[in-house]
């Protein structure tokens, strides 16, 4: 572990629907641009001004087939937006990949979005999957990381790993 | 219980003796495919060690020829590592341009039994040749040409057994909107198709709903093999392979059998493909502005086929576009020599060179703010063709060119009759 992942995350809650695809994470427009120019796009087109809102640390609980769409790295602009930890009801395998690669903390929690509603507090513990709204006292267990894709997350994403090999600059 | 294709599939490409829902393997990468968005400077990682130079196929086609000092930059970067590691199978702009899902069909790179990846979502559009293609991200691209391998998760598997024929005038294309409007998502599983209609649809008729499938959220999509894929593949390769077959008594989740005969003409609505597809009647009327065929799921030389079928001695309406995009420059060879290109024309469509083009809302074809299109491409998702104002209907190439020549959406089924 490099000391940058966290297994206890605690954070403001913004809660999003089902069918959030990567053209609304990280627009064709946005694609051009620098990439820290990238995560000021985020749901532009559906929550216009919405990233502007969004704190260091905050939490994005989403509905089903979160992330569905292009290869596009959109969990990247997510986790430059600040975002600590994404929850959603079901999570696109593709953008599931991506997120891990890009060492963005995203677990699939069916009931997530059941759970808070905007504005809330969540407490996760990640490895173990556990999810609770301290506010409403309700808890949910979510789908844990498998070991294997836990340790690439932990590593700082794949681009560390394949670094550290020198396989890539 | 017995194994799906796609678990056996994995399990020999991992050297396992089984695979089970849930697993996490690591298979060897028998075919690695790097587009041009890849190396753009906003994803290029620079690669020092490549695994094995004959596994890998470098296409240009997202953005072709070069629409942006930064795509013209990719391009050269990625030239530069074709010329590096001495990679062969090389498409670049020109003669053997193309969009890699249709290349990978025309040049045999899908083999049977195998694990292909490449980081266009689209990728599953290879399972039709009985392999685990799946879309990955850049990230995962770089480590499975750096190392030979990737990791998947293994998934449960529905099985839709096709039965009956497609009445003319309609398509795959409204096969898939059919499944889609009928059973919506399937996050973290696996599709198989097989059954009886099979053998009455085109290879490229199938690939339209392998392509698709990426929209179900799928991890894999599969067909069962029949002698119609294998010989289509042999044709273009001289690789051996070895086709799977699902055991007997698979363990599926769910068995669904479709009747093509049931299936008439659907339009998705703006902004999602699942759930959200009416009857061709429904919406039939709507203003159009522009209308689009093409994309790795509708790029076909069946499909500009059925366009030109259509748009034969006609012209499409005024105050709208029609814009056609071959898959690939051996397809729009081919629908020159059969004249579709010529009547395309002639009807006023616009044919560009092959590309993914208004498809990603990357290159051209976009769309302002309000305008509203019909597509027959991959994805109607809000801002996907331009801004985020425009609507963007999604049906087959048959709709979408009656479509154009009414100026409003409309049915194809008269120019079948």
């Amino acid at each position: 572990m490099n000391g940058l992942f966290n297994d206890q995350i605690s954070g403001r809650v913004w809660v999003v629907g089902d069918d959030i695809n990567t053209d609304l994470i990280l627009p064709i427009q946005a694609y051009y641009l620098p990439v820290e120019q990238q995560p000021a796009w985020v749901f532009s087109a559906n929550r216009p001004g919405w990233s502007g809102d969004v704190g260091q640390g905050d939490i994005l609980v989403a509905g089903r087939i979160f992330g569905v769409g292009s290869s596009r790295p959109a969990a990247r602009s997510l986790k430059n937006l600040g975002l600590a930890c994404l929850l959603a009801d079901s999570i696109n395998g593709l953008f599931y990949r991506n997120a891990i690669n890009f060492a963005f903390p995203a677990l699939e929690a069916p009931g997530a979005t059941a759970l808070f509603k905007e504005g809330d507090r969540a407490e996760i513990s990640f490895e173990a999957a556990r999810i609770a709204n301290p506010a409403s006292g309700k808890t949910l267990d979510g789908v844990p990381m498998p070991a294997q894709l836990l340790a690439i997350l932990q590593a700082g994403g794949i681009y560390s790993l394949l670094q550290s090999e020198n396989l890539i600059r | 219980m017995g194994v799906t294709a796609i678990e056996k599939i994995l399990a020999r490409n991992s050297g396992l003796a089984r695979v089970r829902p849930g697993d996490i393997v690591t298979t060897k990468v028998e075919t690695a495919i790097l587009f041009d968005n890849n190396f753009m400077e906003t994803s290029w990682r620079e690669i020092l060690h490549v695994h094995d130079p004959a596994k890998i196929v470098v296409v240009f086609d997202h953005r072709t020829p070069a629409s942006h000092v930064l795509s013209a930059k990719a391009h050269q970067t990625g030239r530069a590592f074709v010329k590096q590691f001495g990679v062969e199978r090389f498409h670049d702009i020109g003669f053997q341009q193309g969009i890699s899902r249709a290349l990978v069909a025309d040049h045999g790179y899908g083999l049977p039994g195998t694990v292909l990846l490449c980081s266009d979502s689209h990728t599953c559009s290879a399972g039709v040749f009985n392999l685990a293609a799946r879309g990955v991200g850049a990230p995962d691209m770089t480590y499975a040409v750096a190392k030979g391998e990737t990791w998947f998760r293994v998934g449960e598997t529905i099985r839709y057994d096709l039965c009956g024929a497609l009445r003319p005038g309609v398509s795959a294309k409204d096969v898939f909107l059919h499944l889609a409007n009928t059973h919506g998502d399937h996050a973290t599983m696996n599709v198989e198709y097989g059954g009886p209609a099979l053998g009455g649809l085109s290879m490229n008729a199938r690939r339209t709903i392998s392509t698709m499938s990426a929209e179900l959220s799928v991890e894999f999509a599969t067909f069962e093999p029949d002698q119609i894929m294998i010989d289509h593949v042999q044709a273009r390769t001289d690789a051996p392979f070895e086709p799977v077959w699902p055991g007997t008594n698979a363990d599926y989740a769910d068995k669904r059998v479709i009747d093509l005969n049931l299936i008439e003409p659907l339009v998705a609505l703006p902004d999602a493909v699942l759930n959200n597809a009416r009857v061709v009647g429904d919406v039939a009327g709507t203003d159009i502005d522009q209308a689009f065929i093409g994309s790795c799921a509708n790029g076909s030389l069946d499909d500009l086929a059925v366009a030109a079928r259509v748009l034969a001695g006609r012209r499409v309406a005024d105050g709208t576009r029609l814009v056609v995009t071959p898959a690939t420059q051996s397809i729009y060879r081919a629908a020159m020599a059969e004249g579709y290109i010529q009547t395309i024309v002639e009807a006023g469509g616009v044919v560009t060179n092959a590309t993914c083009g208004a498809c990603g809302g990357g290159s051209m074809g976009l769309l302002g703010p309000g305008e509203i299109c019909i597509t027959a491409s991959t994805r109607n998702f809000k801002g996907r063709m331009g801004d985020a104002a425009a609507r963007i209907y999604m049906a087959s190439p048959a709709t979408v060119a009656a479509s154009a020549i009414a100026g409003v959406i409309a049915s194809p089924m008269d120019y079948f009759t």
